[in-house]
């Protein structure tokens, strides 16, 4: 029997010591240094993807890894775990947050105190990676705290009037998400009396179930649920996504809104709460309306990246949908969908920014022609649209092929139809997006623009070509990565995992 | 029971708060009052009637102790509550310098 990865276990905690000692040195440094912020940054996050992508051989073959903060072991100290689910999220959140730092370098030339954006940067990021590796609850919620505060200073980082009243809205929003989260956790603590995941599993699984749980249930549920952008909670999302700089707009519609809600709904409620068929029913509906409703207000807009917003909470809604079905293959869907719309709508959100960058616009009505000086965005987004409406052979067409045959399995037609009916519609809305912005008639006022720069190109090239060959995870060679977080989701085993790996 | 149900009615003065005003120094003074509540509603959850600090001496037996974890996580809370009211009035003024209002009905440039 091989030990060996059991012992790399001090490797988990740098998840958030990188990227919160990037942004110490980003803020002390970093305006005196010129040109300290963007190697800092970049090479923070590289390291933090080069760090997820070998932690995925620590945990082959579903095994958990537990590192004991200040040495107490679970549940009386905090714990930091890393399973299947967990690396999972980190190898989606970091390889984006690593292209849109790339991106960044040439993108944020345009503001003054770059090297300010890039501390909120990495706090943010620090906020993430501490969500997807804690064990601990508190410990989740002052985590998801930092990742929110910084959020809203990111969406207000242009100091325009439309930006603080996005900022605004989103941060009274959130703030009171973030106090409902925390009632639930107060609640739940007086009734197991721990705060450790594992531990209240273990509390809950022995009580007889009470309404107590199904109250804690809907605080997480709304608490989360606007964090996700779910459709009852949406509203904050169109506004807040489109106002911020174009590659925060990635990353908060890329993977913030996944690692907030949808990460810990599903870490909460599969793990600590369990599942029953009321709460599975609740995740489907809300889900089928998020895809709808979403995709309904998308298709009427103007405004490039107010569009793509809409079609966050569209396609959050088929994450939602996949993961409330209960099936392996409905979750396994549901995953993948995460991992592929983090993708693209980066992309999409990267090619916006790049369109802005060289038109100074948003609105899709004052484009057109743009194929013809900006090849690569013009390409690049050809590649996302396809992606994100489901055609085959890009990514976005198998998840969302693995989500409908998984309503079919368990008979559920008319979510199937939903899926379906919302993925039509996305297409249609992205066709208007092509025909208005990069097909179409060259106006005359538009001669003068040119092509982005080399760094934005380059991460937006590598994200596309990424999203073409994405669809390979569902091979044979590679399936076992999405297997076993489904199974960290499914099997119901994760207190004794955390025992286990804890010795 | 008493002490929890006025916990619950400061957390609905704060939700009607931040529902209901219009200017926005208001809605933030309500997020505050919910905050408030909750750290409330934490420290009642440790509490035990007639208890005592929590602080080992020597020759000394105690019998009933109030809970100190949630007194450490209020402590964390409260911290958190500070960050999020200094970006929130901070946003608040420069919204102030750009729209010259603190009406949140005529900030209002967001729309669709």
């Amino acid at each position: 029997m091989n030990h060996e990865p059991r012992t790399m276990n001090y490797l988990i905690p740098f998840f958030t010591i990188i990227p919160l000692g990037a942004a110490f040195l980003i803020s002390l440094f970093g305006k005196r240094i010129k040109g300290l912020p963007d190697f800092l940054a970049n090479l923070g996050s590289f390291s933090l993807l080069a760090l997820s992508l070998y932690s995925i051989f620590l945990v082959i073959g579903g095994r958990t890894l537990v590192y004991k903060v200040g040495g107490w072991a679970p549940p009386f100290g905090i714990c930091m775990v890393l399973d299947a689910l967990s690396t999972f999220m980190l190898v989606t959140v970091n390889l984006v947050s690593f292209l849109v730092t790339v991106y960044c370098i040439n993108y944020m030339e345009k503001y003054s105190d770059k090297y300010k954006f890039y501390t909120l940067f990495m706090l943010m990021l620090a906020g993430m990676n501490g969500i997807i590796i804690t064990g601990d609850l508190f410990n989740l919620f002052v985590f998801l705290e930092i990742a929110s505060i910084s959020s809203y200073a990111l969406v207000a980082f242009g100091t325009e009037a439309e930006e603080l009243e996005a900022s605004f809205k989103y941060a009274v929003m959130g703030s009171v998400a973030s106090s409902f989260i925390l009632l639930g956790i107060a609640l739940l603590y007086s009734y197991t009396s721990t705060l450790n995941m594992a531990d209240i599993s273990g509390v809950l699984a022995e009580k007889q179930p009470a309404t107590l749980v199904n109250f804690i249930a809907v605080l997480f549920l709304a608490g989360f649920g606007l964090k996700a952008a779910l459709v009852p909670f949406h509203a904050w999302l169109p506004d807040a996504h489109p106002s911020a700089p174009a590659p925060i707009s990635a990353m908060l519609s890329g993977v913030l809104i996944k690692v907030l809600g949808v990460y810990a709904l599903m870490r909460i409620f599969f793990n600590l709460l369990g599942v029953n068929n009321t709460i599975l029913s609740l995740f489907l509906f809300l889900g089928a309306i998020s895809m709808l409703v979403g995709v309904f207000l998308a298709i009427g807009q103007w405004d490039f990246k107010r569009l793509l917003a809409y079609h966050s909470v569209s396609q959050i809604g088929y994450v939602i949908l996949g993961i409330g079905l209960g099936t392996p293959l409905g979750v396994l869907g549901g995953l993948f969908h995460l991992f592929n719309h983090s993708l693209f709508k980066s992309l999409l959100f990267l090619n916006s920014g790049a369109v802005d960058y060289s038109l100074g616009t948003r609105d899709l009505q004052k484009m057109g022609g743009l194929r013809e000086k900006m090849p690569v965005t013009a390409a690049t987004n050809l590649i996302a649209s396809m992606s994100i409406a489901g055609v085959p052979p890009f990514n976005g067409f198998w998840s969302k092929l693995i989500i409908i045959l998984a309503c079919l399995q368990v008979n559920r037609f008319g979510y199937a139809i939903c899926a379906v009916l919302a993925s039509i519609l996305t297409l249609a809305s992205f066709m208007k997006v092509q025909k208005y912005a990069f097909l179409g008639k060259f106006s005359e006022k538009l001669k003068t623009i040119k092509e982005v720069p080399l760094a934005m190109k380059l991460s937006m090239v590598i994200l596309a070509i990424i999203c073409i060959f994405a669809g390979a995870l569902l091979l044979p060679l590679f399936k076992g990565f999405l297997d076993s977080a489904v199974n960290v989701l499914l099997l119901n085993n994760y207190k004794e995992a955390v025992f286990q790996a804890a010795i | 029971m008493s002490e929890y149900l006025l916990c619950l009615f400061l957390l609905c003065i704060g939700l009607y708060c931040v529902l209901r005003k219009r200017n926005i120094i208001k809605i933030i003074i309500g997020l505050g009052i919910i905050e408030y509540a909750v750290n409330l509603f934490l420290v009642l959850a440790g509490y035990r009637v007639h208890g005592r600090a929590p602080i080992l001496a020597k020759d000394q037996e105690i019998l009933n102790i109030v809970d100190p974890l949630p007194q450490a996580l209020v402590l964390t809370s409260i911290v958190i509550g500070l960050a999020i009211t200094a970006l929130v009035v901070a946003i608040a003024i420069r919204i102030y310098e750009k729209y010259g209002t603190f009406d949140i009905t005529k900030i209002r440039r967001l729309r669709g």
